[in-house]
């Protein structure tokens, strides 16, 4: 799809909106339980020193997210 | 009533008679100040333990207030009661099997947003459920202002702002438990209103779930998960409700034949 | 369930004539939730949010993050380690007191010596000096750092090494339970229930020992001290000193992510489990109730363990230091049958066996080792550096190959009893205590014949 990024690859200070989750099983609903919902706001906050994972802010809260399980969110930017 | 044996072990039989103390079930997210909480309330009489036959920690307590004596259950931090790991599989049981009289969930007051996933999940299980909204102090430094009473409203049950640390609020949410536990409140929690076409299966599942299993369970909250098709619950049933099925679907087989 | 599995089937043929969507259950909830919020919540200025996130980004900086986190963790051992002599001094003369008084009951009621021996000597004294030298440390250990913890600052350290952990198969909270073995590895066993993955939680308690315990640091800076440093005092520790005892602790860390690697891709294979960790704010650490709690639910449980373990042990060793076997010591005897496979090690059958009589817990291995080169009744402590290295390296031939190999063994070796105990209580199988005992242990023996087989095959002594 166009316009889409996967959110691994959002830089640091950036904010995008959640479009898909293309995990299934129970990291899905992991991710929806942390509130990873369709049209949720994610804000890029910053990277641990060895590059992963990263923190994001969601709903107000700052979740850490490993890469293998950020690459499988698709979203898009604001 | 449909309860495992293990589980009444675990808590009183429902108490109505005289100086039995009231079960009260302490749920809430991760990192929300329950423990902060639970040790406000219980001072020291607490004990530690293991949930049955998992290896979750399980500490529970007693405090009393005014007449009644009541046993607080520490269930695991959670952030939702569909069952992914050990943690929200023990609390999500207890919720629904061990049949508290009274819940409370532990609220952020600095992330609530997230912690109400939590708040109207328990709602659907039970309607004895007071929100106790904690870090009040942590929220006021951040500049979040919340609307207590509004939110009291929109959700319909009980909220109690507090900040556990400072042991402020304490007072008032020892009446509201009271009040609750003696039934001069009675706390109507507004429900989620799904899609029609959730809410037209969960009327197609309701009467089967209600022939089945009786009012072990609340059928709407069984219909939902149903429909999000959550295996685990259903060997839970199974696990803790067998025999009264038996009966049941037998003495309705009767019924209807 | 007949009935139960109709219902199921029931709706799952429902979903598929209603076009449900897996997660609008989910995304509905949230929505309504998202709608009470905006109606309720008010959101003014963001200053305190921006001073967290200031310290944030420097705590979890790619400059400032590790030295952060070790400075703190040092600053903690620091203090407790100078802050735990006087308490520990103060309860030795109290218990020695004590024992005084014990031995003058003894001699009036006319006991018999090997009463008075096995009983106050042995069961006693050992006791006294578990308790005198692990409670002060503890007492000050765990309450630090479940100030950090109370404080929001342990979730960034799981965040700043999540990547070492994840490329050894392992949890980022494995971190955690590793920084609280370094103060007592019992301790750091029963933290390891914050991690979910039972596999995860696995490893994580059988590596645990090779971070160095509270009780076995000050074996390793005393030994540091006399073959490292220079002629400095035991509790300053000079430069060389600190740096040997600080390389030690990065192996320690180095062995925990390698066996932890190796565990998960031969025993305990398995899925990565999700990691997901919240960073929540930072919260100023409640001290009274910390203090409390680090108290009644760490140290004084873990010090019940110690004295149930250390009481007949302290008998045991008593026993064996007093029979005689012609005239020689059990001890002695012991020793000598150990010799030949603690040479291999770089060790001596004296110094294998202390660590085999320390096995209730780590801090009595030196004074056993004492007790035994001195050829005493009982265990007794050296009051200086110097004449510890008269014993040691005049008396006994040690050299500096001795003192690696034997701090390279106290790193890694089996658990001490309480800890074991712990691990038995917690995962409820004799075979991963079992376990727990062997992989440090024969990791310790592989690391100490290499060493010694290198540095004896260079002749680089």
């Amino acid at each position: 799809m166009e316009g889409l990024e996967r959110l691994n690859s959002v830089s640091v200070g950036q904010s995008v909106i959640v479009v898909r989750l293309n995990m299934l099983g129970n990291s899905r609903r992991r991710m929806l339980d942390m509130g990873l919902t369709p049209g949720t706001r994610v804000d890029v906050v910053r990277k641990s020193p060895l590059g992963d994972p990263t923190a994001y802010c969601v709903r107000n809260s700052i979740i850490a997210l490993r890469e293998v399980e950020s690459r499988h969110i698709m979203v898009e930017h604001c | 009533m449909g309860r495992n044996m293990k589980m009444a072990d675990l808590i009183q039989e429902k108490g109505i008679k005289q100086g039995e103390p009231i079960t009260i079930a302490l749920a809430g997210n991760p990192n929300t100040g329950k423990s902060t909480l639970f040790n406000a309330l219980t001072g020291l009489r607490q004990h530690t333990g293991n949930w049955p036959g998992k290896t979750v920690l399980q500490t529970h307590g007693y405090f009393s207030y005014k007449d009644q004596h009541y046993k607080l259950m520490d269930l695991p931090g959670t952030y939702s009661l569909i069952a992914n790991s050990a943690d929200e599989e023990v609390a999500r049981d207890f919720l629904c099997f061990g049949r508290p009289d009274l819940t409370i969930v532990v609220v952020d007051a600095t992330c609530l947003e997230r912690n109400l996933n939590l708040v109207l999940q328990v709602t659907e299980i039970t309607s004895r459920v007071i929100v106790c909204l904690n870090l009040m102090d942590e929220a006021k430094r951040k500049g979040i202002n919340i609307d207590v009473e509004r939110l009291g409203e929109s959700l319909g049950i009980p909220v109690i702002p507090t900040a556990a640390s400072k042991g402020e609020g304490i007072s008032s949410l020892l009446k509201t438990i009271y009040d609750v536990s003696v039934g001069r409140i009675i706390p109507q929690p507004v429900m989620v209103s799904y899609p029609s076409n959730i809410e037209d299966m969960i009327s197609c599942l309701e009467p089967g779930i209600i022939k089945t299993l009786g009012d072990c369970i609340n059928s709407r909250w069984l219909a939902l998960r149903l429909i999000d098709n959550d295996y685990k619950l259903l060997s839970s049933i199974q696990q803790y409700i067998k025999p009264e099925i038996a009966i049941r679907s037998k003495h309705f087989q009767e019924v209807l034949a | 369930m007949n009935e139960l599995h109709s219902l199921e089937h029931m709706a799952r043929e429902l979903c598929k004539q209603n076009e449900y969507d897996r997660d609008q259950i989910v995304e509905s909830i949230y929505d309504h939730a998202a709608g009470i919020t905006a109606n309720t919540v008010t959101c003014l200025d963001l200053g305190r949010r921006g001073f967290e996130n200031r310290v944030d980004n420097v705590v979890t900086s790619r400059l400032w993050g590790f030295p952060i986190m070790f400075g703190l963790l040092a600053l903690i051992f620091w203090i407790t380690i100078t802050g735990a002599n006087y308490p520990s001094a103060a309860l030795a003369d109290l218990f020695f007191g004590w024992e005084a008084w014990l031995t003058n009951l003894c001699q009036t009621y006319h006991v018999p010596a090997w009463v008075h021996g096995f009983f106050v000597l042995g069961v006693f004294r050992g006791t006294a000096w578990v308790v005198s030298v692990m409670l002060p440390p503890m007492a000050i250990f765990f309450p630090l750092f479940t100030l950090l913890e109370d404080a929001g600052y342990l979730p960034r350290v799981a965040f700043n090494m999540d990547c070492l952990f994840k490329k050894a198969g392992v949890h980022g909270k494995q971190a955690l339970t590793m920084c609280m073995g370094f103060g007592c590895n019992a301790a750091g066993i029963i933290s390891c229930r914050i991690i979910n993955s039972p596999r995860e939680r696995l490893i994580a308690i059988l590596t645990n020992n090779f971070v160095p315990c509270n009780g076995r640091f000050p074996t390793l800076i005393a030994l540091a001290g006399i073959f490292f440093g220079g002629s400095a005092l035991l509790s300053a520790g000079n430069l060389a000193a600190t740096f040997v005892v600080a390389l030690l602790v990065v192996l320690g860390v180095v062995m925990t992510l390698a066996v932890s690697r190796v565990l998960s891709q031969t025993l305990l294979q398995g899925e990565a489990s999700h990691f997901t960790l919240e960073l929540p704010p930072y919260r100023k650490p409640r001290v009274g109730e910390v203090i409390i709690r680090s108290i009644l639910d760490r140290t004084l449980f873990v010090m019940g363990r110690a004295v149930i373990i250390a009481a007949p042990a302290g008998g045991i060793i008593w026993i064996m230091a007093n029979t005689m076997i012609g005239d020689v010591s059990l001890i002695s005897i012991c020793a000598s049958y150990l010799d030949i496979p603690a040479q291999w090690m770089g060790l001596d059958g004296f110094i294998l066996l202390a660590f085999i009589l320390g096995m209730p817990a780590n801090e009595i291995v030196l004074p056993i080792l004492i007790m035994s080169y001195l050829s005493g009744g009982a265990m007794i402590e050296l009051d200086s550096l110097a004449e510890l290295r008269d014993l040691f390296v005049v008396e006994h031939g040690w050299t500096w190959l001795t003192a690696l190999c034997t701090m390279l063994f106290a790193l890694c070796h089996w658990p001490c009893g309480t800890t074991l105990y712990t691990i038995q209580k917690e995962q409820k199988s004799w075979k991963w205590t079992i376990m727990a005992a062997l992989i440090p242990t024969v990791a310790g023996i592989l690391l100490c014949v290499l060493v010694n087989g290198l540095v004896s095959g260079l002749h680089l002594l």
